[in-house]
């Protein structure tokens, strides 16, 4: 299923990587389909709820994070430490975060009975299974879609990844078009193509955007159709994004700020995203990378955790000091977990049987654990989920009813997938 | 300490290398080390247990288990003491030789895991490191803390006393060798073991580090071990590498490496008193005990072992090798008297 663009074409091919070269695609991909209650979205859009997720790369172990079991044939060398929440234990390589559990739900029934990473991904990001026949929308994506005010200058959908170039993933916007497709920030650098060029100066610009107006609005009164409207608006939203580039300079936060999240790129990478997130971008996601430890999976969570504990903590600890909290979802995902059995390389392998993600924010209940897995995690005996029932969770907390439709080529599709339903005991 | 006979030192002859001996335990093991008389060897496991073989019986006893695993194991001169230190980055006094080993004091020693101990040639000190980048000497008689060497940036892998005990080395994770003057807790130098280190900036992860380290009987070559072509970390694909130093001059004299390039980690290294050079390598490829001379930077022997390798340790005697294993098994091996074929069958 591809996006219908007003141009009437099945699929508008990226012209160029840049931000900018997709915004005139971008702009074509407005008339799709569409919510079949928009006054509903309208009144979300007016709350400003927003999303942040930790995505850790490759597959965070449950027994090293969320789900630790000390003292048996699984449970590796570290062990289980209280938290703010009594009764509540997680890994002690999280003590920062430990302290934040009051203010997180930990899920702890996940099976989504994948062992693939593209799979595992796919279903963590859209709530269902990849089928042939169907592409859908990452969660980003549609909560640029349904969340996002109507010309905001800041894309809808960010995402900051650990290194690489800027790009557009417009895949991830499956049907709703590359308009809601993520915003690519490698290593947190801002988004390409959004500075002047040194031999153009601030006023030579603007006489040159000038000429350019005059020029379009001639052309317009003769040839006014929505693919010419669409060209011109990409520039009028190139522009404004031009404008707020500053929101992406990370450097402009305190330097007591860059030492409190860490000097390290996620530390970084999350500073840049509270950043965005206060000045108004409904979802960004930061990708953590790599927990795909085949082998020595201690000495690397001991790396990777280090790095996010703190981080994280401190992140959670500023979104509920400035009153975001209530109004941000915050995930931490995985494509799925690692086995329980250590494997001859002192590694763990990929798990989607039982396994574990935190949530926090947006009113969810918070403080407790939801789900269980037995003794030494190699089962789940208590309220199992998948990742259907996690998306259609996210959108509750959000303020969505999952079970409505998207008018997609003309046919309803529900937003979630119809197999499944919410956590109910997540949600306040 | 060089205690084997002259007869058995050159009776050993790595050509001949053979398993002899296995003894199991129900998970895998971790660490193994034979005491200083080499009547009992020690091991540790992944179900939290140190167990004691007797090396003659193979009879098994397991020590009290602990609150995590296990990885440092070294003893008193005598053979009296083990100290054991603990992912829990705790230390435990034992009664190593009793006919029922059991606890004899215990110190929080760090915070975090503790990777490496060491005992000074007199046996009057102990010196542990580990996660807290904290290297701590410690009297061995009552468990006091006597002093701190404060320096390394990244995670400590490895110790090493020089046999003069003026000196102590410590290895880390980015291949940084410090060499501390212990009497004054000054640095006195660093050795350059970086190529043992590698960061992998696709999968964020530093990798590889000083796993261990021994000092010629001569007392004129370092040798530390690890790995090197760290092409994938998070999927074991590296090879073992063991580098030496001259001990004078600090100069990198070889780089030993593997003819067929073998899949591991050179977990330890060790001198025997011939002169030829041990090491264990486990990982992806399996677990092979290698043999280098010194000088020659790729080896002369290797003795391909049943399962993937973790450590490993020279008998007293210079002829029996053990070896720890994730299938739960220890393995002594012998480097002489191969049988045939028809004695080994009959």
């Amino acid at each position: 299923m591809k996006c219908n663009h007003a141009c009437g074409s099945q699929e508008h091919g990226l012209a160029r990587r840049s931000f900018l070269g997709t915004m005139l695609g971008a702009g074509a991909s407005a008339g799709l389909g569409t919510l079949v209650r928009p006054a509903a979205a309208e009144e979300l859009q007016r709350q400003q709820k927003r999303v942040l997720v930790c995505y850790l790369a490759g597959g965070v172990s449950q027994l090293e994070t969320w789900d630790p079991k000390p003292r048996t044939d699984t449970g590796g060398p570290f062990r289980a430490i209280p938290t703010s929440v009594p009764g509540v234990h997680i890994s002690e390589l999280l003590p920062h975060t430990a302290q934040q559990m009051h203010r997180l739900m930990l899920v702890r029934g996940v099976n989504t009975n994948e062992n693939d990473h593209g799979k595992g991904s796919y279903i963590m990001q859209t709530g269902r299974r990849r089928e042939p026949s169907t592409d859908y929308p990452y969660m980003g994506s549609l909560a640029a879609r349904l969340l996002a005010p109507e010309g905001a200058a800041l894309p809808g959908y960010i995402h900051i990844t650990p290194g690489g170039g800027g790009s557009i993933s417009a895949g991830e916007a499956a049907f709703l078009g590359p308009r809601y497709a993520p915003v690519v920030l490698g290593n947190g650098n801002p988004p390409q193509n959004t500075a002047l060029p040194d031999a153009v100066s601030v006023t030579s610009d603007a006489a040159r955007q000038s000429l350019r107006r005059q020029q379009d609005e001639r052309f317009l009164r003769r040839r006014r159709t929505a693919l010419t409207e669409a060209y011109t608006s990409t520039y009028d939203q190139a522009a404004a994004l031009m404008a707020q580039r500053e929101v992406f300079d990370v450097s402009k936060e305190s330097e007591q700020d860059h030492e409190r999240y860490g000097t390290h790129d996620f530390g970084r990478h999350c500073l840049l995203a509270r950043r965005l997130l206060e000045n108004g971008v409904t979802f960004v996601k930061v990708s953590h990378s790599n927990y795909d430890t085949h082998n020595e999976n201690f000495n690397f969570h001991i790396e990777q955790l280090g790095e996010f504990d703190r981080t994280f903590a401190t992140l959670i600890n500023d979104l509920a000091d400035r009153g975001l909290l209530e109004s941000t979802l915050v995930l931490v995902l995985s494509e799925f977990g690692r086995t329980p059995r250590i494997n001859h390389l002192y590694g763990r392998d990929h798990w989607g049987t039982a396994w574990s993600i935190a949530m926090s924010g947006c009113g969810l209940q918070l403080g407790g654990t939801v789900g269980a897995t037995n003794d030494n995690g190699t089962e789940v005996v208590d309220r199992q989920v998948d990742g259907g029932h996690l998306f259609h969770t996210y959108l509750r907390a959000l303020g969505f009813d999952p079970t409505d439709q998207l008018t997609v080529d003309g046919r309803p599709v529900q937003i979630a997938d119809p197999a499944a339903e919410a956590i109910e005991e997540v949600l306040a | 300490m060089n205690t084997a006979p002259d007869s058995a030192v050159a009776a050993a002859d790595p050509t001949q290398a053979h398993v002899a001996a296995e003894w199991e335990h129900d998970a895998p093991l971790i660490n193994c080390r034979f005491d200083p008389t080499g009547r009992f060897v020690f091991a540790t496991s992944e179900d939290r247990s140190i167990l004691r073989f007797d090396v003659e019986s193979g009879q098994k006893f397991v020590l009290e288990t602990q609150e995590t695993w296990v990885r440092p194991l070294v003893f008193d001169p005598t053979g009296e003491t083990l100290v054991s230190g603990g992912y829990d980055g705790r230390l435990v006094w034992w009664s190593a030789a009793a006919e029922t080993p059991g606890p004899l004091r215990s110190v929080d020693a760090h915070d975090g895991w503790i990777r490496a101990a060491a005992v000074h040639p007199s046996g009057a000190q102990i010196a542990t490191a580990g996660n807290d980048r904290i290297v701590r000497l410690w009297n061995m008689a009552d468990g006091a803390l006597v002093g701190e060497l404060a320096g390394h940036e990244k995670h400590v892998y490895s110790l090493l006393w020089h046999p003069e005990g003026q000196f102590l080395l410590s290895g880390d994770l980015a291949g940084v060798i410090r060499q501390w003057d212990v009497a004054s807790r000054q640095e006195v130098r660093t050795l350059d073991a970086s190529a043992l280190h590698t960061y992998n900036g696709g999968q964020g992860v530093d990798y590889g580090g000083v796993r261990s380290m021994a000092l010629s009987h001569d007392g004129g070559q370092l040798a530390c071990s690890g790995l090197t072509a760290a092409t994938n970390p998070l999927g074991a694909v590296n090879e073992p590498m063991l580098l030496v130093f001259d001990w004078q001059t600090g100069e990198l004299k070889t780089t030993h490496e593997t003819k067929d390039k073998l899949k591991g980690i050179a977990w330890r290294v060790v001198y025997h008193p011939s002169g030829f050079l041990i090491a264990i390598s486990g990982g992806s490829g399996g677990g092979f005990v290698i043999f280098w001379r010194a000088g020659e930077a790729q080896e002369f022997f290797v003795h391909k072992l049943p399962n993937t390798a973790r450590e490993m340790d020279l008998h007293p005697d210079g002829l029996r090798i053990v070896t720890a294993h994730h299938d739960g098994r220890l393995r002594i091996s012998r480097l002489d008297g191969k049988p045939n074929e028809e004695e080994a069958t009959s």
